[in-house]
This record gives structure tokens, sequence and C-alpha cells, in this order.
């Protein structure tokens, strides 16, 4: 197999701030807190740190000035497109390939209870929000009527995978949300944009996640077991839109979980957990039909139940409880817990042996995944 | 959802998006289309995904369709909304997976279904004429 820039890279350390409802903190401090974590936990001081690639919402701008940091390079700043959330970990990955950068700062920070309202009727939105489509819950639950419409998927498939992330919540100190929930609660929950009630929702919380993506011969040097990218997924073949994907249920995961399978010898049953964006339920059980975990329209029969995704099943899925309950990172909490799991510090969460695991984000068209290994 | 609702947030007028939003005082959708490969091509854009031809021009719809998919939206998201409402994916005759997100009006929202036949209805803002679609019981066009 050719070389992959991927496998020039590792991640050395990791960090996470205080997480939760309403911290009264900016997100800048909270960056900061993670960053200066995983600094630390990678063995490396602010002077080893090159670079910076975050999807905000603490601007780098600030990041940079705050740790005094002499960067190499900061990547382009803001939004999501191909490679959906973690497109900062493949900018990071690819500067520290190509030698620009040793030690590259990738962090995630939310500070605003926000809701979903978008007020500019701007850029793809302009074909939304005109019609009262204000949310991402009313965009996803489109694509989760019609593979209920295909496939048959029910609420009760799509409530196991909110039930299975809340118990696997009373595990983490850190999630919001602990309280178990039965799959009655969820069905009568209110509804926000049917089929999706409140509990397909993801929890809002303020909190920041860290990361440093370093070139790959630091592994000598680093206090914890690195974390390898075995293969990365940011592409894009169909649309960037919300709306006129060909293949509509499947969103650009479809296209990126095919590059990811393209770039490694590995496959769908040499994963041994898989932590995947959860915005809404839908997301969650549609990757797992895209990653191949199933076949296409088969989720359903899946996650029922929810015995195969939870702890001591044969595919953990989200076992720090996920957006839905332990609260919403974009993306980066779950990268944080994958880590943690290959590196067999996930605590009471932890799955056995854990050699291979997944991270994908996103939903639409604004897609990526990637596969990490120890 | 009524005429006393809150004002639709709408885009700023283009040369490219003109036709679409402010051309069905005659009660027609027009869409842009390319005149080379006969694509219609939407969203609006200055090329043709197809065949790369750059002269585009907007042409008449059926105005018909059927519905791709719905939501049935609850949440209050702004103050002043009517809900519930439908919002839609509607993919019209003219041309498969050629898609509309709009809104279903002029029936109860527990009516709508996957598959239900709608035609195109306008609502004016302002200079805008906005796509609606309401129940076509019309046959298919031929
Ligand atoms: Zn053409």
């Amino acid at each position: 197999m050719r070389e992959l820039l991927e496998r020039r890279a590792l991640v050395s350390g990791v960090g996470i701030s205080k997480t939760g409802r309403r911290l009264g903190r900016s997100g800048l401090e909270l960056a900061l807190d993670a960053a200066m974590t995983a600094i630390a936990d990678a063995g490396l001081t602010v002077e080893d740190i090159d670079g910076i690639a975050t999807m905000g919402e603490a601007p780098p701008d600030d990041v940079k000035n705050s740790l005094g940091a002499r960067l190499a390079w900061m990547a382009p700043f803001g939004g999501q497109g191909a490679g959906g959330h973690l497109r900062y970990v493949v900018q990071a990955i690819m500067a520290v390939a190509t030698g620009l950068c040793r030690h590259v700062l990738v962090y995630r920070s939310v500070s605003m209870l926000s809701g979903e309202f978008r007020d500019g009727a701007t850029g793809d939105a302009a074909w939304h929000i005109p019609f009262h489509e204000y949310s991402a819950a009313s965009m996803v639950a489109m694509h989760a009527r019609r593979h209920m419409h295909d496939y048959g998927t029910t609420r009760e498939q799509l409530g196991a995978i909110a039930v299975t992330s809340r118990r696997h919540a009373a595990l983490n100190e850190q999630a919001a949300l602990r309280e178990p929930i039965t799959l009655d609660e969820y069905l009568s929950a209110r509804w926000i944009a049917e089929p999706f009630g409140l509990l397909d929702c993801d929890i809002p919380i303020d909190g920041a996640v860290a990361l440093i993506v370093s070139a790959a011969d630091h592994e000598p040097d680093c206090p914890n077991v690195p974390v390898r990218f075995e293969a990365l997924a940011c592409g894009t073949h169909g649309k960037m839109s919300w709306d006129q994907r060909v293949e509509f249920t499947s969103m650009g995961q479809d296209d990126s979980a095919r590059q990811l399978w393209s770039r490694t010898d590995l496959k769908p049953a040499d994963v041994d957990v898989v932590e995947i964006y959860d915005g809404f339920t839908y997301l969650a059980l549609n990757w797992l039909e895209n990653l191949g975990f199933c076949k296409r329209g088969e989720g359903g029969p899946f996650v029922e139940g929810g015995i195969r995704i939870s702890l001591g099943g044969e595919l953990p899925m989200n076992t720090y409880g996920g957006q839905l309950s332990a609260g919403r990172l974009h993306g980066y909490w779950l990268l944080y817990e994958a880590i943690l799991q290959l590196q067999g510090r996930a605590g009471a969460r932890q799955v056995d042996g854990a050699e291979v695991a997944i991270a994908a984000a996103g939903g639409g068209p604004n897609t990526g995944c990637l596969l990490l290994t120890r | 959802m009524n005429e006393r609702e809150e004002p639709r947030v709408l885009p700023e007028i283009t040369d490219l998006n003109r036709d679409f939003w402010t051309s069905g005082r005659d009660g027609e959708l027009r869409i842009l289309r390319c005149k080379a490969c006969r694509v219609w091509c939407h969203p609006p854009r200055p090329m043709c995904p197809e065949c790369h031809g750059r002269d585009l021009s907007y042409e008449t719809t059926s105005g018909k369709g059927t519905i791709y998919s719905y939501v049935i939206n609850h949440h209050p998201w702004r103050p002043g909304l009517r809900e519930p409402y439908v919002i839609s994916l509607v993919e019209l005759d003219d041309q498969r997976h050629l898609r509309l997100t709009t809104n279903i009006v002029g029936c109860r929202p527990e009516a709508v279904f996957i598959g239900m036949r709608v035609a195109v209805r306008f609502v004016a803002q302002g200079d805008f004429f906005v796509p609606l679609f309401i129940p076509d019981d019309g046959l298919r066009p031929a």
C-alpha cells in the first residue's frame, strides 16, 4: 500500500476542560484549560507547540496570543464543510506530515448555550430559512423520515440509541445528563421536528477538548500510549447540500466511509469501539450503516434493544454518553473518548483490550471520520 | 400557516437567483436550466455541473411534484410562527432528484405523506413570490 500521510502523525496528548451547563466561563478560558492539559499530557511545553488548528469557538488568534506560542502555521479557521467537524484534525495531520509542524494543538471550545436558530438566509441556508427551517433538527429529521419510509426504521430503534447513551453517561462523571431514561420516556418526550422528539436531540453544554497531533517520531517521548491514525476521511463526492444529494438518506457519510476503508487493510470487524456523532439519534444509526457495521437500511434492527451497542456488547458505541447525554462538543468529546479507550484510560467505561476505534462526525454534506489504533 | 404569521427571512436577490424568487406572480415556477444539455440546475449556479455549459437560463417547470420527505415542525424556533407546520422536500416531475425544500400548506399536517402529489402555490412577500406546495389531486402529467 502507498505511504499514507496520516501514518506520519499520532496523538501524543489529550485534555478536557470542566464541562456542563452554564459554567460561567468564557470559551477562551475553557479552551486554554483543555490546551494546557493536553500539552502536559503529551509531555510537552507551550514552547514545543508550533501549529494550531481549530473549529473554534474560541478564535485561534486569542488562544495563540494567550499561550504566547511561536507558530509555524495556523489552519484556516471557520465552519465545517467536507471533512466535517474533524477536518481540523486532518489539517493538523497534513501540517505534521509535510514537516511544516511538529506538534499541532487542535481544540474545540463551546461557551454559548445557544439554540439552533440561524437568522441569515445566506449560502446553503438561503434554501431552507425562507421555509421556516431554522434547525439542523429538522434537516436531519427529514433524512430520518425518508429512511423510515425506505427501510422501515422505527422510533423505537432510534430510541435505543438515546437510552443506551444515557446508560453509558451514568459511568461518566463529566456527563451532563446521567439519570437513566426508558424507551417510554423517549417516546413520550415532546416533539421537536417530527419524527424527532426532544430526546433525539443532543444537549448543549459549555466545555472544551484539546489534543496534540505530533510527528510520528515523537513516539519514544510520549508519556502515554500514543494513538495512531490508521486512516482518515475528509472527501466529498456528492453535492455540498442538505437537500440535493442523490443518495439522500446516507448523507456525506457514505463518501467518508468509502474513503476511510480505501486507506486501510483493516475491516469493520476489526473495530473494538466506535465513538460517533449523535447530535441527533439518526446520525449515529446512519454512520453505523455507512461504515459497514451492518447493511444499508439495517441500522434499525442493528441497534434495536441497545444490547449490541452497549458496553459489553458486540460494538460498544458512544461509551462516554454521546452528545445526547454527555453534551455537545461537536465531535471532539467523541474523539477524546476514542483516544482514552485506546490508551486504556477510560476507567469504568473501558472496553477491554480496545486496539482499534473509529471516531466519526457530522451529518448532511459535512462529514468525516478517523480510524485510530494503539 | 396563514397571512398573519411572521414574515419569512428571505435571501438577498442576485442576478442568479432573481427569477426563482420573484417571477412567480403568474403562478409559474421557474428554475435555471442548461441550454446545451437541458439539465435543470438547482440551486442556481453559473455553470452546469453535468456538461460545464455556461449558457443557462430560467425556464418554466411543471410546478408539480411528489413529496420525497417531510417533517412536522413543532418547536417554536422563532416567535410568531404557527406550529405545527410542515417542512417538506418535494421532488419535481421535471427531473429525477430535482428537489426543493418548501412548505406544504392547504392541508392538515397529519394528512401529509411521502409519495403525496403536490402542486406549487406562491405566497407574496414584498417583491418575492415564495413557492409553497399544496395537495394536488390532478393527474401526473404525461
Ligand atoms: Zn449542461
